[in-house]
Parts: C-alpha cells; structure tokens; sequence
C-alpha cells in the first residue's frame, strides 16, 4: 500500500499541449516556459481536473442542507413525465433557474458594485473630498445630467445662463448615489432606452427598481422553498440584469467618461511582448479604473521616471490584463500584456516587478506563480484580499489616491534590482486602434458637423454591411484559448458583420491584429471593406471593458434613433455573443442583451441542459417577451452563422433583403424628406 | 482608397487655412481692425460663416473668430500604417477649408472691390466676367425658383474643360435639365467660363451659366448662396448647423464636377462640401469614395467621360428631372429662358413696334378642334431673309372637360416663358405688345414658326393635364389675319380685365390657401382672395381657383370664407380656422386689410414689404429689387430677414406689387392713401395705376405725394417734403391708436 501512495506523489503532474490549449504564439511560448520552469498554470489544472459533470448541467441543488440534491438529465433523455425531484420537490426547472438567478445576481453585483464604487468616487470628488479626482469631461457630465432629473441651465433675470458645473456634478452624484439603494421607484437610466422597448418592460413588469433591492430579491426568491416557478423567477432574473445594465454598468461607464474622458480612438499595442526587459514592467489587473488611472499618473511623472533611471532601469513601462487594461487602453493608449488566462504568464515572463490587482478575474494562483519570482503581488481593493503570505496588501483610498498610487509606483521600482536572471519575454505583440466610444463613433460617422448613426444605418440599408455583432466576454480555460473568438470574429467579417468588441474578447482581437484598419482589407466582404475604408476604422471597434457592454446598448438605441431600421433594438439586424464566456458576469451581460432585444450566443456550453424546459424558455418564450433571446455554439463557425442567419432574418422583416435601388427624387419627393 | 482623399484634404486644410490666416494677419497691420468687410447687399454677412455658426462678420478683426474657428477643426495629419479614423477629421477639415475660403473672398473684396461685378450678367465688354458672391437681389430672386422647384438644383463646376466645345456640350447639357451652373476655379489657368465664352454661349444668372469667380476659393459662393436660401426661405436660424446641414442635403440638389487635376486645395473644397451633401464627380482618376451615408448616394466618383458627366451626376445626387422632349431642332428649358437675342445675333423678329403680334387663347368645343394641329397661315421663316420682319398672331384654342373660360388668360399668360424656354429664341410682352425676335443660331438649327406652336401643345398637355384635352394652334402671319385676330384679342381684354378688376372680395364666398413655400417658411400659410392677390406676386385668385382645379390636392385649397368678423381690418371666420391647423397652432387668426392689428404672415418670397412710418403717420413699401436704405431704417434684405420664414409682424406686411393698388390695401388702416414712400422704380411702374386709385380715394396725382429715395430714405428727410406736398396721410387718424 505503501508503495502505491508513493507510486502516487512521485507521479509527474499533468502538463498542457501549448498547442491545444492555445492559438495565440506568445502564450505558447510562455507555456513551454512554464513547464521548463515546472511552474503550473491554469491550462495544466485544466487537464488534470474534468468539470463536474452534474453541475455543468446546472441542475445540483446546494442552496440547504437537506441537499446537495442533483437531477442528472437520464442517459436517454426524458421519456414521458419528468418526475425528477430534490427532497422538498423542487423541479430541475427550478433549480436551474434558480441557479441561472443567482450568477446573474453575482454578475450583476459585481459590475454594479464597480458602478457604485465610482459613483461614491465621483461623489467624493463633487464635494471636494478626493482632490485626484474631478471632472475632465464636462460636455459628458451635460449630456447625461437631464436623465437625473438635474438642470444645466439656470434662469437669471429672465436670461437662461449655463449652470454652474459644480453645482451640476455635486447634484448629479448625490443622485446618481441613490440609484443603488433608493427606497422607492424605478432606475432613472429607463427612459434611455428605445421607448418600445420600455413598453416591453413595463408589459412584463420587469422594470427593476434600485440596483442592491434586486440583488437582494435575487437572493430571497432562491432561497429554499421561496419562488418555485422558473418563469417568474426569470422575471427577477430579468429584471436583475437590466438593473445591470441599463443602471449599475451604465452609470459607471458614464461616471468614468465624466471623471476620466470619454474615449477616442487612440493608437496601441497588444500582448506580452508590450513588456520591456530594460524597463520597470508593472502591471495593472483588475478592473476598476479607479485605482489604474491614479497608477497611470503616477508612473508618467517625472519624479518616478527620473526614480526608475536611477535604480538603473530605462523608464517605466506601465501595462494591462483584463478589463484595467481596456480602460488604461481606451483612455490612454497604455498597452494591454493580455487577457484572462494570460495573467500567470506575464509574470513567468520574470519580468513583472509589481502586479497590481483590484477586482474580479484575479486568478488566486497568482501568489503561487509570483512566489517563483521576484514579483511583487499586491492586492489594492478591502474586499478583494488572497490568503497566500507573499502577497501584499496596500489598501487604495480615494482620499489619497495619488499617494497609494506612487507607493505602489515606487514599489514597482525598487523590486526592479531583485530580478532574477531569468528573464523572458515574448516578442509578440501586435498594433490596434481602440477607444471606440458611443460619441466618439458618432463623431468618425460624419465630423462635428454631420456626424450621425445614420451613416451606419445607411450602410446597412444598402447592404454593404450585412449587420452589427458584439463580440464579448472571457477565456475560458476549458475552451483553445483565443480560438471561438477569433474564429467567430473572421468568420463574421468574411459575411459583412461589423463587429463591436469589449472585454477579453476585445484584447484577444487586438492580440490577433483585428483591430487594426488594415485587418478590413484582409478579413472582410467587399461590402464592410469598403465601409472600413471609407471611415478608416478597423473592422472590429472596440468599444471598452466588460463594464462597457453598456456603450453597446446605447449604440444600438442610437442606431435605433438614427431611424431607417425599425422602432426596436430587436429590429436591428444585429446579434451578440459570448464565445468563450466564464464569469457569471457574462451571464447577467448576456441576460439584460437578451432582455433588450437581442439575440444572443454563448460558446462553450449552458449549465441549463439537465433542464429541457427552462431552457426553451430562454431560448424561445423570451423572444416573445423581449424580441431576445439566448442560444449556445461551441463550434464558432457554426456559432457565427446562427448570428448571420438571425441577421439576415431582421434584415428580411426590414425588407432590406434585397439590393437597394437608387430612387432618384422630384421635387414632391424631396419635400417629403424631412430635415431635422 | 478613400485614405489617400483624407490625406489630401487635410494636407489642403492646413495649407489654405494658413494661407489665409497670413492674408488676414498682413491685412490687419495694414488696415485698420474695424475696416468694415462684407459681400455688397446680403444681411447675411459672410454667409458659410453666419449660417453654420453665427458668427456675424463686419469688420477685419471679426474674421479673426472664424479663422480661430477654422484653425481648431483641423485635424491631426493622416499617419501611413494603424491610422486612426479620417471620415470625421476628412470632413471637418473640408469645413475649415470652406471657412477659409470664405474668408479669404472676403479679403480679396476689400482688397479689390471691382474685382467682381454684382450684377446678374456679367460685363464681358468691360472684362468684367466675374460676379461674385450673389446679392439678396439675385438670392430673392432665383431662390425661389430652388424652392418651388423649377430649378431642381445646382451643378457647381471647377476647373475647364479639356476644350471649348466639350464645355459647351457639357453646360448645355446642364441648362437643359434646368439646374443651374456655379462655376468657379480654373484647370492650369483656363476657366469653364472663358471656354463657354469662346463658344459663343451667354453667360450669367439669366441663362443659370454663373461666373463665380476664377479661383477655388469662389467656389464658396454656390455654399454661401445655398445656405441663405436655406435661411431666407427655410427659416433654418442661422447657428443651427445640423439642420443647416441637412436642409441641403435633403433640399438644395446640388453636386460638384471637377474638371482637371484635383490637388490639395480642391480636394479640401470637395470634403467640405459632402457636409453639405454635395458629392464629387471627377474626369480624372482620383480616388473614389462610393459608400452612401453623408450624401444620399456615392461621395466621389471618378474617371466620369464627358458626354456622361451630366447624367452621372444626377444620378449620383438622387435627382429626378422631367425634361421635356419636345419635338423640335432646338433644346428647351428654363434654362434658356433668360437668354438675350441681342441685335448681333437677330435673324429676324415679329412685333416689337415694327409689325403687330398678338396671342390669344380661347376655349372651344370639343368637336371645333383637332389636337395638336398647328397650322402657319402665310409665310414662315424659310421666306424670309436675315432682318426681316414679320407681323404674327398666336390664336391657341383649347377645349377640356375641366376647362373654363376663367382658364384663358392663365393659359395665355404661360406663353411669355414657354416661348423664351426655345433656346436661341426670345419672347417679351404679352397680349397684344408681344415681340418674338428669333436668332441666327435658331434658324441655323432649322427653327420655323410652327415650333411655337409644337411647343404650346406639348407644354400646355404636359403641365395642364387636368384641363386640357385638345389643344390647336394656328399662327397667321398676314396683315389682315393678325389685325383681324387683335382686334378680336382686344375685345376679350377688355371683357376680362373688367371682370377681375372688379371683382371684389364681397362677392366670393371662397378665398384659396397657397402654401407652395409652406416647407420652406413652416407656419407661413398665404390666404389669396380677389383683392389681396399672393404677396410674392406671382398668383391671384383666378390663378389659385385655376390651381385648385388643376389639382384638387395640390397646395391651394379652397377655404369658405364664412361670417365676416370685422368688415375693416378683413377678418374672416372661415379663415381663421383654416389658418390655425394650417399653420399647426403657430397663427390663431390674421387681418387681410391691415398691417397694424395682426397681419398676414410672411414668407421670404413676398415682392414688397410694407413698413410703418410713425413720424409721417404713413407707409412706405420696398421692393425687393431696390437695394438701398429706406425711411423704415432697413434694406429689403433686413425686412425680409426680419420678419420672414412665416412670422406675423404687427407694423410690416408683405405683399404683391400689384396689391399697392388693390381697393382692399390696407383699407383698415386707412389704404393706399397712407402710402409716404417708395422706390422711384417701383412708383414709376404702378404710376398709372397709383394716380387712378389716388383719384377714386379723392385725390389727384397722388403718385407726384409720395417721396422716394431721392427724396429721402429717413423720415427725418421726407417728413418736410411731405408736409409741403400737403401728403393726405399727415392729416388722417393717428396710425397707431
């Protein structure tokens, strides 16, 4: 017996094919290192571990302790009456929704505790108590202060005056503070959205009122023995998600464009090699713009730079992973090192002198991975903390952001000398354009003067571009890194889909040279190429961090707005997807696209198939409720013509199926166009 | 590759607006910064400039703002490889140009103040080819033709021909679809204008061939020209760029060819103009640009072959047009209507005070006529020889279900333009005073007398297709028949003028609406009754009854006039109603005879403007075509402008010409016998009529009462001249109560 436990612990662990695991060179690269190093990351526990197949059904009940109760789907599927049952009765349908409730209630609390920690933030700095922080984009703050209800002019002796811009932001964030917890009513950011689609809501009643009550409700109405019918348990599920999007997410993005600028397209690089040996390598994780904004500040001024000379390196070279990285990106141009599952390889890179983390996506094996160098962890954010010793913990306060942010800095730069010998970095790395914002699109779509969604439509209209898809979420570990992202994203190019990108799905496209104006050339349907060429932008736009999956549902209320098709998001030829998804944030993301009217594919797998009418409900009761609604493809290219074909359905309701003819207008005709 | 375009315009964006920023800093040590600069006669200041910003620009340091304006648009230059978008920087940077360039004709005016001549044709004798940005005269004018859509755009040409005879294939290809030419540039030195010059055309407003100017930056006149039609009869507020924008877009057909080499400084004018709407169409390989979305269509398309360049472009615009095809040796349109036969050209001519020539139209029955026979009694062309002179009468008879003998002299009336539309043939008078003088190049072409009438049966199927079932024209050229034909001419004269003149608003029961410009001025809604005929002098009732018949859809509707509120002031209860869901709640109700208490609104389009004159406790009138100042303190322009685009403004009224002398003028006010003041030319016109209105109100030769710009143009000037004169007004009622 002995001998066989020993036979066991001597027994090499299991190491991932670079070549299966991912298709991006650079992380193969760093695979091999990995494994020379005998460092394992999270492609190797993938291989070692299998997913449990029960819960990947989604039908395993934890949520008393009469159970854990699991309602395995039988081999042959379900002859007859569905007698499966947990021990107080609940149905896989309710136990499935109630597991799809609560990642959508910890997707939604996620973004939307992001949202409120810059609201609270903005709110600080209204009352000039978080001198870092102010407002840098006023035309942003004026654009959305009416749907607070907050004036922006004033009347003095008769005379309409501009208001003053402090009393607009202090009134703006004392309100926008509220939308989280305010006692009664429904969210302010509603009335944003197309009003047929408001109607839809109000029809269903799923108008989700203050963002923590809905989370809250989440919780309740899972509990044991609460709700017990998936459809209205979908209702909050439904409402959750909206409470998400169209107010938790949206709000913060707004609140960062007001605090930090609204993007424009700004020029960049992408993947590990952005990392430069001669350099202080530090590198932001997370998410929250909060603290990477200060970091950025900081790492600029002359005094760190001037600091980092004389500890012997060239500069500072400040870099992303995940969504921090899109936000650094899309404001600054700051190079993004990777996505999700690159963050163990920017430090086998050894040489990262600091990862800096806050929120979400920070993978726990990060201490294990930096204990092998001299990497310094540091966790910034009081909810978000790692049990492992080597880790350090700064705590970022917004009162005095630039000085925990130049401690950090100088962190960074003091490690520079512990280097080990064993530097390595990826040469890999590609150019992108990205900073697409809801306004600043508008603005490439015709100037300052003519600049309108309606040439998008237009072209649209024409057929030149076949429709719109967002491309968005994670890497999934249990899918080729990269792969259905890309795949799916050519693929949709090749049939005229322009592409709109956030999140992880936005880096592995700029990794993969995607975004850049060249790509439309080389990827796309003659029609989206000469679009592309027109405009000069790159075929895939990238629009920002999960976050800012709330820009893509104001563009398609633009595009809605800019008229010529349809009333509806749900009329647009349009589509979503999440081909490599993980987090239960793209659950709440997927849920409130659908919930707005649009339909929406995951790749991987839905943990909803041990729950055959649940899942019909999603898939197909929803687009009857909402004009949305969900379905899965792991195969991209299957995956990417499921969206094609839903394109072209809209397109065909539009009657813009078939190629437009050129209407030349008399006079009669031409008074007939309107001129707003 | 659209990228190579972006570059080019913004190369030209920069190297234009510093052009002119040098311009504008060696003018301002020069001169002094409150040089007053402008266009001559335009309230709109530097047009491009006050439309799209509000920018107003009357002195040297006011151009500052628009070039600091013009400076902040340009955008960062184009890099090679992972560019950044250029749509929105290509257009801006096009609109710095555009502003640039507006500047910089402003400059060249001060500079140079004879370098254009303002005038609709240019001087050629003089050397004078040029005519610069258009006065509001010209805009008034030919403006409402954009908006009624008798012009159905306009092409504006830079650069030359490769040659003078494909010029003129090329621009009279454009008259004869009725659109307007705006040239301006040259290709290597050579003008379009110089070209169409040496092949012997007409240049200037009156053929629609108009000589901006011999540089690029003239070009800036068509956009300035567009954007105060849009203001002067869109009511678009100057400022409100978008709708500016779009208005064009959506209402000014325009296009821009580009003949010859586009180099930086063209392709900056072409960027700005797709703000406008206004695509591109090159005879060169320059890039293209082919998705739609700031034009209706294509934005630039290149390698256009000459003979397809007039047809391309419309196409490309999105533009209809209905030519006509008629079936004569000669093209026709409006285009051709202002041509000259000059006494060089003459081949021979009828009427004019040599030889009698009347026209007459004449309902007949069914079974008299045969439709479309014209028959020529006595000689025609072919007999004669170069400066003879032959007497003509024109006898029309038509018959129609619909038809009415109330129709003839509308119909007859069509026949001054349709005429003058025959190129090479020129029509003036009507009635009995008609003169037709026909051109070499016409009888070179094989004109003969019958064309005429080949083209009043087309013309009268075509645009009265309701009324008109057969039309017959016989065209005698005989003494005895054409005297015969007068002295029947005269008889029906006289009958009609007796009943439209005396037909009174008491004796109809139903008034017409016309809001022909209603789209344009948006609560402007005209009410025509039988003394108040329209105020842009174009339609009375008759013709609006004629209208309505015609197209019973169409813009003038019939309104019953109902109870008769006020008898004075000319308020009615029928029209009141229909005002008020006519103009979509903007008017309640408006007076017809007065312009103190709540009168008619106004569009842009209105041929004089009354303005109250306290001091003399009278009113003067202007007409649009007198430039000067008036007592009221305003030029034409200024008056329009300020209460145009369908406001009612208690004070001022706009109205015809002919309306001075309407029984009903202002009678709640006191009527025609207020009037202390107008332009000598529109005096001496009306004086006839004046002096037999004056007398019917008591007073004898009151046209030699009223003071005109020689005068005065204050009250001030003319008060004194009025109180020697014993003027009537001075004596009456207070005019405000």
């Amino acid at each position: 017996m002995a001998e066989v436990t020993n036979d066991k612990a001597v027994k090499a662990r299991k190491i991932a094919d670079p070549m299966e695991a991912t298709i991006e060179p650079a992380t193969q690269q760093m695979m091999v290192r990995a494994a020379e190093l005998d460092i394992e990351t999270v492609f190797d526990r993938a291989v070692t571990m299998k997913p449990c197949a029960i819960g990947l059904q989604g039908i395993c009940c934890k949520n008393c302790a009469m159970g854990p109760c699991r309602l395995p789907l039988p081999k042959g599927g379900i002859q007859g009456e569905d007698t499966r049952k947990g021990l107080c009765g609940a149905t896989a349908n309710t136990i499935a929704a109630r597991n799809w409730v609560r990642m959508i209630a910890g997707g939604a609390a996620a973004h939307s505790d992001h949202g409120r920690g810059v609201a609270e933030t903005f709110l600080a700095a209204a009352r000039k108590e978080a001198k870092d922080y102010r407002v840098k984009d006023p035309a942003r703050l004026i654009q959305i202060a009416p749907y607070f209800d907050v004036a922006t002019t004033v009347e003095v002796d008769g005379e309409i005056k501009d208001r003053d811009i402090d009393e607009i932001t202090l009134e703006v964030a004392e309100k926008a503070v509220r939308e989280w917890g305010k006692p009664e009513l429904t969210a302010k950011y509603l009335k944003r959205a197309p009003k047929p689609l408001q109607e839809k809501w109000a029809k269903q009643g799923v108008e989700p009122r203050a963002v923590d009550r809905e989370i809250v409700e989440c919780m309740h109405r899972t509990l044991m023995g609460v709700d017990q019918d998936y459809k209205n348990l979908m209702k909050q599920g439904v409402r959750t998600s909206l409470a998400d999007g169209w107010c938790g997410s949206m709000i913060g993005t707004d609140l960062q464009d007001v605090m930090f600028g609204s993007p424009s397209p700004i020029q960049a690089e992408a993947n590990l090699g952005v990392m430069k040996e001669d350099h202080v390598n530090l590198i932001v994780h997370g998410h929250e713009p909060l603290l990477s904004e200060m970091i950025i500040a900081a790492a600029q001024s002359q005094e760190m730079i001037d600091y980092a000379k004389e500890k012997g390196a060239k500069g500072i070279q400040l870099s992303g992973i995940c969504c921090t990285a899109n936000e650094m990106l899309q404001r600054h141009g700051v190079p993004v090192a990777g996505n999700f599952l690159q963050q163990e390889f920017a430090i086998i890179t050894g040489a990262c002198d600091a990862m800096v983390v806050d929120v979400q996506c920070i993978m726990q094996n990060l201490a294990n991975v930096a204990k092998c160098f001299h990497t310094k962890l540091i966790t910034t954010h009081k909810i978000a903390r790692m049990e492992q010793d080597n880790v350090i913990h700064i705590e970022f306060d917004e009162h005095y952001a630039s000085e925990d942010a130049k401690r950090i800095v100088k962190m960074a730069i003091d490690n520079f000398e512990n280097r080990g010998a064993e530097v390595m970095i990826p040469r890999h790395k590609s150019t992108q354009v990205a900073g697409f914002g809801v306004e600043s699109i508008q603005y490439h779509l015709g100037g300052s003067f003519r600049g309108s969604w309606y040439t998008l439509n237009d072209n649209i209209i024409n057929g030149r571009i076949r429709g719109v898809a967002g491309v968005v979420g994670c890497n999934n570990a249990r899918t080729k890194h990269n792969e259905e992202h890309i795949v799916l994203i050519k693929e949709l190019l090749k049939n005229d889909v322009l592409v709109v990108v956030t999140g992880c799905s936005a880096i592995a496209a700029g990794v993969h040279g995607l975004l850049t104006p060249e790509s439309a050339a080389v990827y796309c349907g003659p029609g989206l190429a000469e679009v592309c060429e027109t405009v000069g932008i790159p075929p895939v736009l990238h629009v920002g961090s999960c976050v800012d999956n709330s820009r893509i549902l104001l563009a398609l209320t633009e595009m809605v707005n800019a008229g010529g098709l349809g009333d509806d998001i749900s009329d647009l030829p349009g589509a979503g997807s999440a081909p490599e998804w993980m987090s239960e944030k793209a659950i709440a993301i997927g849920q409130y696209f659908v919930a707005s009217g649009v339909y929406t594919v995951f790749g991987y797998h839905l943990p909803i198939e041990g729950a055959p009418v649940f899942k019909d409900h999603l898939y197909k009761d929803m687009e009857e409720m909402y004009g949305g609604m969900w379905d899965c493809e792991p195969d991209p290219i299957k995956h990417a013509h499921l969206m094609i074909a839903h394109i072209d359905k809209k397109r065909k309701a539009l009657g813009i199926d078939k190629a437009r003819e050129r209407v030349l207008m008399d006079m009669a005709d031409r008074q007939a166009l309107g001129i707003e | 590759m659209s990228k190579l375009v972006a570059f080019a315009a913004i190369q030209g964006g920069y190297k234009v607006v510093s052009q002119v920023e040098g311009e504008l800093e060696k003018a301002l040590q020069s001169q002094d910064a409150s040089t007053k600069i402008g266009f001559p006669n335009t309230a709109y200041y530097l047009p491009v400039i006050y439309s799209l910003t509000g920018i107003k620009c009357e002195t040297l340091e006011d151009l500052k703002k628009p070039m600091e304006f013009a400076r902040g648009l340009l955008p960062p230059h184009i890099k090679g490889a992972n560019h950044l978008p250029y749509l929105g920087p290509l257009l801006d940077a096009g609109m710095a140009g555009i502003f640039a360039y507006e500047v910089k004709e402003a400059l060249r005016i001060l500079a140079e103040p004879d370098f254009y001549i303002p005038t609709e044709d240019p001087d050629i004798e003089a050397g004078k080819i040029w005519v610069g940005p258009a006065d509001d005269t010209i805009l008034r004018k030919r403006g409402v033709e954009f908006v009624d859509g008798s012009a159905p755009g306009f092409a504006a040409i830079v650069g030359a021909a490769p040659n003078a005879e494909i010029a003129k294939m090329i621009v009279e290809d454009y008259q004869k679809k009725s659109l307007y030419i705006f040239c301006a540039a040259n290709h290597n030195g050579k003008t379009l204008i110089e070209q169409c010059l040496e092949a012997g055309m007409q240049i200037g407003w009156n053929t629609r061939i108009v000589p901006f100017g011999p540089d690029i930056s003239s070009a800036v006149f068509a956009l300035g020209f567009a954007n105060r039609a849009a203001m002067a009869f869109g009511g678009v507020e100057p400022g409100d760029y978008r709708k500016m924008l779009m208005y064009n877009k959506n209402r000014i057909f325009a296009f821009v060819n580009a003949l010859g080499d586009v180099g930086t400084e063209w392709a900056v004018a072409a960027a700005g103009c797709v703000n406008w709407g206004f695509p591109t169409l090159a005879d060169t390989d320059i890039p293209e640009i082919l998705p739609t979305g700031i034009c209706t269509y294509e934005h630039v398309v290149a390698n256009v072959p000459h003979d397809e360049i007039c047809q391309k472009s419309v196409e490309v615009r999105g533009l209809k047009i209905n030519v006509t095809e008629i079936d004569i040796p000669l093209a026709f349109g409006p285009a051709f209507e202002g041509e000259r036969v000059r006494g060089g050209d003459l081949y021979c001519q009828m009427g004019g005070g040599k030889t009698q020539c009347t026209e007459l139209v004449k309902m007949a029955e069914m079974n008299e006529i045969e439709d479309g026979k014209v028959t020529v009694v006595g000689p025609d062309i072919g007999d004669l020889k170069e400066g003879d002179v032959l007497p003509l009468g024109i006898s029309v008879k038509i018959a129609g279900r619909e038809f009415q003998s109330d129709f003839e002299p509308i119909m007859e009336r069509q026949m001054h333009h349709l005429v003058n539309y025959i190129q090479g043939v020129m029509h003036i008078g009507q009635r009995d005073i008609a003169w037709v003088r026909v051109s070499k190049s016409a009888v070179e072409k094989g004109f003969t007398l019958k064309d005429i009438g080949v083209v009043l049966h087309a013309k009268f199927h075509q645009d009265f297709t309701k009324i008109v079932d057969k039309v017959e024209v016989v065209l005698y050229t005989q003494k005895e028949d054409v005297d015969k034909l007068t002295a029947q001419a005269r008889e029906e004269y006289k009958t009609r003028d007796s009943r439209v003149d005396n037909m009174t608003d008491e004796d109809v029961e139903t008034f017409y609406s016309c809001s022909l410009c209603q789209s344009f001025a948006p609560s402007h809604v005209c009410t025509v009754s039988p003394e108040r005929t329209g105020l842009c002098g174009a339609y009375n009732w008759m013709d609006c009854k004629a209208a309505f018949e015609i197209n019973p859809v169409g813009p003038n509707q019939p309104i019953l006039k109902g109870k008769v509120l006020d008898p004075d002031l000319g308020r009615f209860q029928g029209v009141d109603e229909f005002i008020k869901v006519a103009s979509k709640g903007a008017v309640d109700y408006y007076n017809f005879y007065s312009m103190v208490e709540a009168p008619m609104t106004t569009c842009g389009c209105c041929e004089c403007i009354a303005a109250m004159l306290p001091s003399c406790n009278g009113v003067m009138t202007v007409g649009r075509d007198y430039t000067g100042e008036t007592p009221s303190g305003m030029k034409f322009t200024t008056l329009a402008g300020v209460m145009g685009g369908g406001l009612a403004s208690p004070g001022f009224v706009g109205h015809s010409k002919f309306n001075i002398t309407q029984k009903k003028f202002i009678l709640g006010d006191g009527g025609l016998l207020r009037m202390v003041w107008m332009p000598k030319v529109v005096k001496d016109e009306i004086r006839e009529r004046l002096n037999a209105r004056g007398a019917e109100m008591g007073v004898e030769n009151f046209a030699d009462l009223i003071a005109d710009e020689t005068v005065g143009v204050t009250e001030e000037e003319i008060l004194p001249w009025l109180e020697e004169k014993g003027h009537p007004a001075l004596s009456m009622d207070p005019l405000i109560g």
